[in-house]
C-alpha cells in the first residue's frame, strides 16, 4: 500500500480568517515573529496497487473535482516515500 | 392543476419543513424529494433548503452536490428547470457550478442570526418577478459560512448582467464581495441566496411576510407557462 498525499490550500487571493485568528494568538503565546498563517487541509490517501502515471492522473482528477473547489482553492498531490518497517 | 415545487431533503438539512410550508402558503402543492432518489416525481421547480448537509464535512455542499438528487437537478436546471437554493442549498448550487463563485467562512468567524434588510436587485428572475426591482424586504440570515467570493472577472460580469439579484443592506453580514446577498444563472431559472426567505413568510414566527414573494413568483411563472 502507498500513501498519496493530497494538500489543499486556499489561494493566496482568498481571505482566511481561521489562518488570522490563529496568527493573532501566536502573540499571546509567546511566539513572536510569525507574520502570517495560512490555514488548510492534508488529505492522506491509502491506495491499493502501484502508484503509477495512471493512478496519480485518477487522484489528481478526484482532488480537482472533489477534495478542492478550484474556484477558492489550490491543491498539490504528492506520493509520499514510507521507510519499510523491518519487524525486530 | 396543482404547481407541484419539490424541496430536498439531505441528510442534515434543518430548514426544508418550513420550506414545504412557505411553498403550501404560497399556493403550490409542496413535495418532498429524498437526497440518494434520483426521481424528481415531475415536480415544476425544486427548492435546495439550508442546514449542514452531509455535516458540512470537506465543504459546505461538497458531498451534497454528487447525491443522486442532484444529478438529475443539475441536468433539469440546464433545461430550464427552476431552482432555488436557499443557504445550504446556495452552497451546493456553487459547489454544482450552476451558479459560480463560492461561499466561505464569515470574516470575522461568528456564526451570525439576524433579521437582515436586503434590496432586490433583479426582479426578473423565476423566482423574484413578484418583486420590484429596488424593493428592500427584510428576511431572516443565519449562517457561518456565507462570504460569496469570486475572481474580479466573474464579480464584473455578474453585475453587468445584472445577475446579481440581492444585496446586504446597512451591514455586510458575513464578508461578501461587494455586499452580494444572492445570484442567479444566466437564464435567470437559478437563483440562490443567503438569506433565508422561507423564514419570513408569517408574522407569528418571522420578523415579516417579506419572503412569501419567492414562492407565489415562481408559481405564477409555472402557472402562465
Amino acid at each position: 500500500m502507498a500513501r498519496v498525499v493530497v494538500d489543499v490550500m486556499l489561494k493566496p487571493e482568498i481571505l482566511d480568517p481561521q489562518g488570522q485568528a490563529v496568527q493573532r494568538a501566536l502573540p499571546r503565546l509567546g511566539y513572536e515573529g510569525i507574520s502570517d498563517v495560512r490555514q488548510g487541509k492534508r488529505f492522506e490517501l491509502e491506495v491499493e496497487g502501484p502508484v503509477d502515471d495512471d493512478a496519480l492522473a485518477r487522484i489528481h482528477q478526484l482532488a480537482e473535482t472533489f477534495l478542492a473547489n478550484t474556484v477558492i482553492e489550490d491543491f498539490t498531490v504528492r506520493v509520499e516515500e514510507r521507510e519499510e518497517v523491518t519487524p525486530a | 392543476m396543482t404547481t407541484r415545487i419539490g424541496v430536498v431533503t439531505f441528510p442534515g438539512s434543518l430548514d426544508d419543513v418550513d420550506a414545504r410550508r412557505a411553498i403550501r402558503l404560497a399556493g403550490a402543492e409542496p413535495v418532498a424529494l429524498w437526497h440518494r432518489d434520483k426521481n424528481l416525481n415531475q415536480v415544476d421547480a425544486v427548492v435546495l433548503p439550508g442546514g449542514f448537509s452531509y455535516g458540512d464535512y470537506l465543504r459546505c455542499g461538497a458531498i451534497a452536490r454528487f447525491s443522486p438528487v442532484m444529478e438529475t437537478i443539475v441536468d433539469q436546471a440546464r433545461a430550464g428547470l427552476p431552482v432555488l437554493g436557499i443557504c445550504n442549498g446556495f452552497q451546493v448550487l456553487c459547489e454544482s457550478h450552476l451558479l459560480p463563485g463560492a461561499l466561505t467562512r464569515n470574516d470575522h468567524l461568528h456564526f451570525v442570526c439576524r433579521d437582515q434588510r436586503l434590496r432586490v436587485e433583479n426582479a426578473d428572475t423565476a423566482w423574484t418577478s413578484d418583486y420590484a426591482e429596488g424593493q428592500e424586504i427584510t428576511v431572516p440570515l443565519k449562517n457561518g459560512e456565507g462570504g460569496y467570493v469570486a475572481d474580479e472577472r466573474t464579480l464584473d460580469e455578474l453585475e453587468a448582467t445584472g445577475r446579481v439579484v440581492f444585496r446586504y443592506l446597512d451591514v455586510n453580514p458575513n464578508g461578501s464581495r461587494r455586499d452580494i446577498a444572492g445570484i442567479c444563472n444566466e437564464a435567470g431559472n437559478v437563483v440562490g441566496l443567503m438569506p433565508h426567505p422561507e423564514h419570513a413568510v408569517e408574522t407569528l414566527t418571522g420578523p415579516t411576510t417579506d419572503g412569501l414573494g419567492f414562492f407565489t413568483s415562481v408559481l405564477k411563472k409555472l402557472v402562465a407557462s
